[in-house]
């Protein structure tokens, strides 16, 4: 009797909770899978069920791999760059020096500005000619360069927006775990006449891991989930060389209202979101040491 | 009993408070609007104006205007609205979203509403030009209010430096580009300090090149929005026009000019002649700091410029009573009187001829001739590129431009690629 009202109990706690996920998250991934395998409805043309067609499709759209490539540069520029960032501006401003609470305010403030807002300036900082870059490199010498307008740098240029933008943020969360560190292991190893960089790498490194496990799989789901500075600031342009994932998911959905051919290419997103997730958990946690 | 009388007497209260409600939301033909807003000035507060005085006028109509974000925006819900829920009765949406709009079967075309002389007359009173991004099929699906060209601004006193008539823009390309190098300022070490015209290849480059394309004599489509002209000769000469200015000449920004920071590197004298939107000439007048003038754009074949901008829609999801409603709205926000005063608020080009011989039009361009240089240029004004899948069929050619204005494919390449992707999409309406 009692262990029948504790698992009701159990159930009814955590009722809400997984009405909500399954109502905003499961449902529209399962209906979004069922759309993929039918064509989009048009006013004269009713779906109709076409199987894998939309997914044959996909694998002949070179938009598609360049998406898919870039994202792949995007995500590989930005994480680890983010995270180191976070990682040496959390431990700095850790530290007792004059200012302290100014430093870390100066550092969240990129996170705190919404992305439009960021992005809008950021395309000032890019200008030819005038903008901050093009001001600071003309002064020391370089030449000059359309970082936006041209094909090799576009990508480049935003994926510096990401890190400024991501780095206070995940700078935080480190901040955070530092804080809540004993400070008996610092007086210990001081003790024990340990180099400030052996303490870091031996003890404060490995006992960030959980929280370096929670900003990658944020990091990762972010480098697919930011896009609204390529809205403002390229369009996926020049020629498609900052068409990121999700924007492409956008622009077909939204713009082309191809919608079945849209749920294709989240099922696709959903997929590499999903084994990422799952390989960072099962590869990551052997190495976690949880306090 | 006493409580249930107070019961009864509460019901019966509320029965009849129903039925007058009721009888009350009978009255009114409810008609919600979404507009979308692209430039800048007190849009909203100019169409909830017209909202409030139109309603006095018609006592029996609610107009509701919904501001509902970018045309994208406003796109996006409006079609959303339409697949699941209440689309508006009426919207202001991209005049090329027409074939989009069609092919999703979300508006009527206005020929059933247009029944009398005068609602005919009406109807023919607008500029041509601004009627062919609104009909095909021979039936009428747009009605011009927001509408554009592209014109060239340049800025006078570097035209006095560089020893030009600051009163006689160029007229032909030649020219332009004569010019163009004359106004290129280089500093000692070869750097660029001022740059002799630049056109915007961001976004949608598409509709500047096809300012260069209808120069050179021919248009990038098909009225029937069937067929399109990516890789014809005129339209490959018009790109390589375009990246010589940028590669022989050198008097153009290489790589992709940003539209949304051109007017002010125009402000900062790093430009002397841009090409931009009409929509742009109240902020050039408020932001030159330096007498400028405004140009129609300079001819090669012939003069030209695509138009732009947006048209009114009727939604197919509403009642006949809501249609005949919100095309009274419609004629009632395009009288001379008003496409003149919308104009001047908002620097759209007004949408048909009669509205510059109004008095308050004739007294604002005796002030500002360069207002009426858009309206000069409208009888060679030429229809914006649209076809069925529209955005798609635009994007292969905004990346053809790209890749050829970045230096990646030579222009007959880019031309041809685009063509292809293009022929691919539309083989289904053929």
């Amino acid at each position: 009797m009692a262990r029948t009202r504790e698992w009701l109990y159990a159930w009814l706690l955590l009722l809400p909770a997984s009405a909500l996920l399954a109502l905003f998250t499961h449902y529209p991934a399962v209906a979004n899978l069922w759309h993929s395998l039918y064509s989009t409805p048009k006013a004269a043309r009713p779906p109709k069920f076409i199987g894998l067609e939309n997914y044959r499709a996909l694998i002949d759209d070179p938009i598609f791999w360049q998406a898919l490539v870039n994202n792949f540069w995007y995500a590989l520029g930005t994480i680890p760059i983010s995270i180191a960032l976070a990682l040496l501006m959390a431990v700095w401003v850790n530290e007792r020096l004059p200012g302290r609470g100014f430093l870390r305010l100066a550092y969240f403030t990129p996170t705190v500005l919404p992305m439009i807002a960021v992005a809008n300036i950021w395309l000032f900082f890019y200008t030819p000619e005038y903008g901050l870059v093009e001001q600071v490199s003309n002064a020391l010498g370089f030449g000059r360069h359309n970082w936006l307008g041209s094909k090799s740098t576009a990508l480049g240029a935003l994926m510096v927006v990401t890190v400024w933008k991501e780095a206070g943020f995940f700078m935080i969360f480190y901040l955070a775990a530092l804080q809540s560190m004993s400070p008996h292991l610092a007086e210990a190893a001081a003790i024990e006449g340990a180099s400030r960089r052996y303490f870091f790498w031996r003890i404060t490194f490995p006992l960030l891991m959980p929280t370096t496990l929670f900003v990658l799989v944020n990091a990762v789901i972010n480098a697919f989930r930011l896009v609204d500075h390529v809205v403002v600031m390229t369009r996926g342009g020049p020629d498609n060389a900052t068409e990121l994932f999700l924007y492409y998911i956008f622009e077909i959905g939204f713009r082309f209202w191809d919608s079945s051919y849209a749920a294709a290419l989240t099922m696709v997103l959903l997929a590499l979101l999903g084994t990422v997730a799952i390989l960072q958990f099962v590869f990551l946690e052997r190495r976690t040491h949880y306090q | 009993m006493k409580l249930l009388a107070k019961v009864h007497g509460v019901l019966g209260a509320c029965v009849l408070a129903l039925c007058a409600t009721v009888a009350l939301a009978q009255a009114p033909v409810e008609v919600p609007f979404f507009f979308p807003v692209a430039v800048g000035g007190p849009i909203t507060k100019i169409i909830d104006g017209y909202a409030a005085d139109f309603e006095k006028e018609n006592p029996g109509i609610k107009l509701r205007p919904i501001y509902a974000g970018s045309y994208q925006d406003t796109i996006a819900k409006a079609l959303t609205a339409v697949k699941s829920g209440e689309p508006p009765v009426t919207s202001i949406l991209l005049s090329t979203d027409m074939f989009t709009l069609i092919d999703e079967d979300a508006i009527v075309p206005f020929d059933d509403l247009i029944k009398t002389a005068e609602d005919r007359a009406w109807l023919s009173s607008f500029y041509p030009a601004f009627m062919e991004n609104s009909q095909t099929g021979g039936k009428t699906w747009g009605i011009p209010f927001q509408r554009s060209t592209i014109v060239m601004y340049y800025n006078k006193e570097a035209f006095k430096e560089a020893g030009l008539d600051p009163n006689r823009p160029p007229g032909t390309w030649q020219e332009m580009a004569d010019y163009a190098s004359k106004l290129t300022k280089r500093d000692g070490s070869g750097n660029v300090t001022q740059w002799g015209v630049q056109i915007p290849s961001s976004g949608f480059p598409y509709w500047l090149f096809q300012g260069l394309v209808i120069e050179n004599g021919v248009n990038l489509m098909n009225s029937a929005g069937t067929e399109v002209y990516y890789d014809k000769p005129e339209v490959i000469g018009a790109l390589q026009y375009w990246m010589d200015l940028v590669n022989k000449q050198k008097v153009h920004p290489p790589g992709i000019v940003e539209w949304g920071t051109t007017p002010k590197d125009f402000f900062e004298r790093k430009v002397a002649m841009m090409w931009t939107t009409t929509g742009n000439l109240t902020n050039v007048k408020q932001n030159a700091k330096f007498d400028f003038g405004v140009a129609m754009l300079p001819a090669n074949k012939q003069r030209g410029s695509p138009t732009g901008g947006g048209n009114f829609y009727i939604f197919k999801k509403s009642t006949p009573a809501q249609r005949e409603a919100a095309f009274k709205f419609i004629k009632w926000a395009t009288t001379p009187a008003r496409a003149a005063q919308w104009g001047i608020d908002t620097g759209y080009v007004a949408v048909r001829a009669d509205a510059w011989e109004t008095p308050a039009m004739k007294q604002y361009v005796a002030g500002f001739p360069a207002a009426a240089v858009a309206r000069d240029q409208l009888p060679f004004a030429k229809a914006e590129l649209s076809t069925h899948d529209n955005q798609r069929v635009t994007k292969a050619l905004n990346d053809g431009l790209q890749a050829a204005l970045t230096g990646a494919k030579p222009a007959d390449q880019a031309m041809k690629d685009a063509q292809r992707e293009a022929d691919r999409l539309l083989r289904s309406y053929k």
